[in-house]
């Protein structure tokens, strides 16, 4: 996993609650392999015609089809597990999405990708928000080291966030890695489970 | 000891080790579908391989037709769709894990065959390939939905690693009223709670409604927690859990069955335990419900109106309901029971099983329908029960269209879908633009009012069809 550190880069605002991952990845993207072209997958049918054609959509534009940060409102990702959505956020180019709150499973999805989940409330996006749609092409400062967000106006936002996560981003570390250190443990604990709940094992 | 909820019973019980809070916890079984694919590359790709292959179950569903089921994987004419039903079986042959393939009689959604197999017990963790694994927490079981990555882990060492969850409590007094399903109930607190208010939490259903409920309706008001954000669902096991279970093929028997009856009964959260939020609601305050919008949280019942943004004062709200109302082609205001539907569809994880069919069918049975109306049963079982019952014939007398079992219309990508403007009453899930086909509208209803709306070719209040 590619680590997320420090990043300075132009925003995008999404004023639209409950974006859900069947947006951000249509379903019938799902069987698409992990590629580059999941740039064009990202919000797809919110960005082009039923023919192909580009809509006009924020991403679409200039200068925010440069965008790697997305400032969203509430339940960013809500819905459907897909990874995909991930996938085509990344490819596309977004490294960092900044909400009031997110589906769960999405943000796990994000964290595991090495794309970072940030907190901010609800006011704190809004006004961030307003300064994008004020000045398209404003850059925002994404400090996880710090667990700062540094706004147009140059005010500092501090996020919160679990410290393994933030730990496994900075280092780029999966979760197999760590895992592997708890080998003998997981046997030990299975053994005993297995021997507490033997009727689980026996498959007709 | 102090007093605890039936989640942190299951969560200590599966703590392997713990890391600044965030815990590796043991999973009981994992479920996949063809969309797992993702999992077997990343897997493939580490050169890794199952751990426990007896812990993880495969199914056909996504991507299998509902008609045409004779000639099996090859009568799936688009390539694309037939060689995600082949990975499956391939990833699944490779590594030994059991596959509920397209051809076996017991074919069905990954949500509706592991607890008609007894796969799903009282006091698991199920990891599933599916937002919708919440549903299996009907049982009394901590089951939720992961993505590609995280399956890939679980495959590949049986745990997963996962920080703990608040608690909600939602209690649901007194009773249902006449024409009022558990599918209304959900909608209902999801209305409520919101598309983001069980954000973090995992939701325990409490009260008579629910005790009153059968596995069926418990099922789908789990199903839907995904739907209000929350990380699982969760119904404390009783006797009519027990009795649904007895007799399946993964259940225990005899001594075993006398052993595992005496550790589910104290799997119930104890009667002092605390819960970080509780919700309450009155079952008899609920109508049947539809949505009008995008989202699950759009819901209003079916006497109801679609919204006036003008008379919203918050001006994000007023934004989201105008961009609701512009993609959905609805008048501010208008009678939700004046909107015209071009099609029906009784399936999904949501709602294809037995009692929903049974349901469905005492409408259909008093009139013809006026749209096309597909009924795809969620398993084989479902279907076989169903048509042994005469079901089949109720639904095809009446001009429904009697489908064989998978995602179907509910997730789209099977080759079932909606033409981009068509309009359908749907007992699924997830009401996202474009989620049945690009464009399309999508209104989730009841088995029941999703009958009614096949008969009047619009949204229907079902009470009035039924007295």
């Amino acid at each position: 996993m590619t680590p997320f550190t420090k990043l300075t880069a132009i925003a995008a605002p999404f004023d639209e609650a409950n974006v859900d991952t069947n947006q951000l990845c249509p379903t019938r993207f799902n069987k698409v392999p992990r590629g580059p072209g999941h740039a064009r997958i990202l919000f797809h049918d919110r960005r082009f015609a039923l023919d192909g054609t580009p809509k006009d959509h924020i991403l679409n534009r200039e200068p925010f089809s440069r965008a790697q940060i997305i400032v969203a409102d509430r339940n960013w990702g809500c819905g459907s597990s897909r990874e995909s959505a991930v996938y085509a956020l990344y490819e596309f180019g977004i490294r960092c999405v900044i909400a009031p709150s997110f589906g769960d499973i999405h943000a796990n999805n994000c964290a595991k990708n090495g794309l970072l989940p940030v907190v901010l409330s609800a006011t704190e996006c809004a006004v961030i928000r307003k300064q994008l749609n004020a000045h398209p092409g404003a850059t925002l400062t994404v400090d996880l080291s710090a667990q700062t967000v540094t706004d147009v106006d140059g005010v500092v936002h501090r996020f919160e966030i679990h410290p393994v996560r933030r730990k496994c981003l900075l280092e780029g570390l999966d979760d197999i890695a760590r895992t592997r250190q708890y080998a003998e443990r997981i046997e030990g604990f299975e053994e005993a489970y297995r021997n507490e709940r033997p009727w689980l094992y026996s498959n007709p | 000891m102090t007093a605890s909820t039936m989640f942190e019973k299951i969560w200590r019980r599966h703590v392997i080790a713990e890391e600044e809070g965030e815990v590796l916890l043991h999973v009981d079984r994992a479920l996949i579908h063809e969309g797992s694919s993702h999992a077997f590359e990343k897997l493939d790709s580490q050169q890794r391989t199952v751990a426990r292959p007896k812990q993880v179950f495969a199914f056909n569903d996504h991507y299998v037709p509902t008609t045409g089921r004779d000639k099996g994987v090859d009568g799936i004419a688009i390539p694309e769709i037939r060689n995600m039903v082949l990975k499956l079986a391939a990833n699944t042959a490779k590594h030994g894990v059991t596959l509920f393939g397209i051809d076996d009689p017991r074919q069905g959604i990954l949500h509706i065959v592991p607890p008609e197999q007894g796969i799903t017990q009282p006091g698991l963790v199920i990891c599933g390939a599916d937002s919708h694994t919440s549903t299996h927490g009907a049982f009394g079981c901590l089951a939720f939905g992961i993505g590609a990555s995280e399956m890939m882990h679980v495959m590949a060492t049986q745990t997963i690693w996962q920080r703990a969850s608040k608690t909600m409590r939602v209690t649901v007094n007194g009773t249902l009223g006449f024409g009022v399903t558990p599918k209304d109930l959900i909608l209902a607190i999801i209305a409520k709670i919101g598309a983001g208010g069980g954000t973090g939490h995992v939701i325990e259903y409490a009260g008579p409604v629910i005790r009153a409920m059968s596995m069926e309706g418990r099922m789908t008001v789990c199903n839907m927690s995904i739907e209000a954000g929350a990380r699982a669902g969760m119904v404390a096991p009783d006797a009519t859990t027990f009795q649904y279970m007895e007799g399946r093929p993964y259940a225990p028997k005899g001594a075993a069955w006398n052993e595992a009856l005496a550790f589910w009964k104290t799997v119930p959260s104890d009667t002092e335990a605390r819960f970080d939020r509780e919700v309450t609601l009155e079952g008899a305050d609920i109508a049947p419900m539809v949505t009008w919008g995008t989202s699950p949280e759009h819901a209003a019942p079916i006497t109801g109106m679609a919204p006036d943004p003008e008379r919203e004062l918050d001006s994000t709200k007023r934004a989201e309901l105008a961009a609701a109302l512009e993609y959905q082609r609805l008048k501010p205001g208008m009678a939700l029971s004046e909107i015209s539907i071009d099609r029906v569809f009784i399936g999904s994880c949501t709602n294809s099983r037995i009692e929903d069919l049974r349901a469905a069918a005492e409408v259909a049975r008093r009139g013809r329908a006026r749209v096309p109306a597909w009924i795809v049963p969620g398993s084989r079982a479902v279907q076989r029960q169903a048509e042994q019952e005469g079901l089949d014939r109720i639904f095809r007398d009446a001009g429904f269209e009697w489908r064989d079992p998978g995602c179907s219309l509910c997730t789209a990508i099977n080759g079932d879908q909606l033409k981009p403007g068509e309009r359908c009453a749907s007992t699924s899930n997830r009401n996202f633009r474009g989620r049945q086909g690009t464009n399309s509208h999508t209104h989730l209803v009841s088995p029941p009012m999703a009958a009614a709306a096949a008969l009047t070719g619009r949204l229907t209040d079902v009470r009035k069809l039924l007295k």
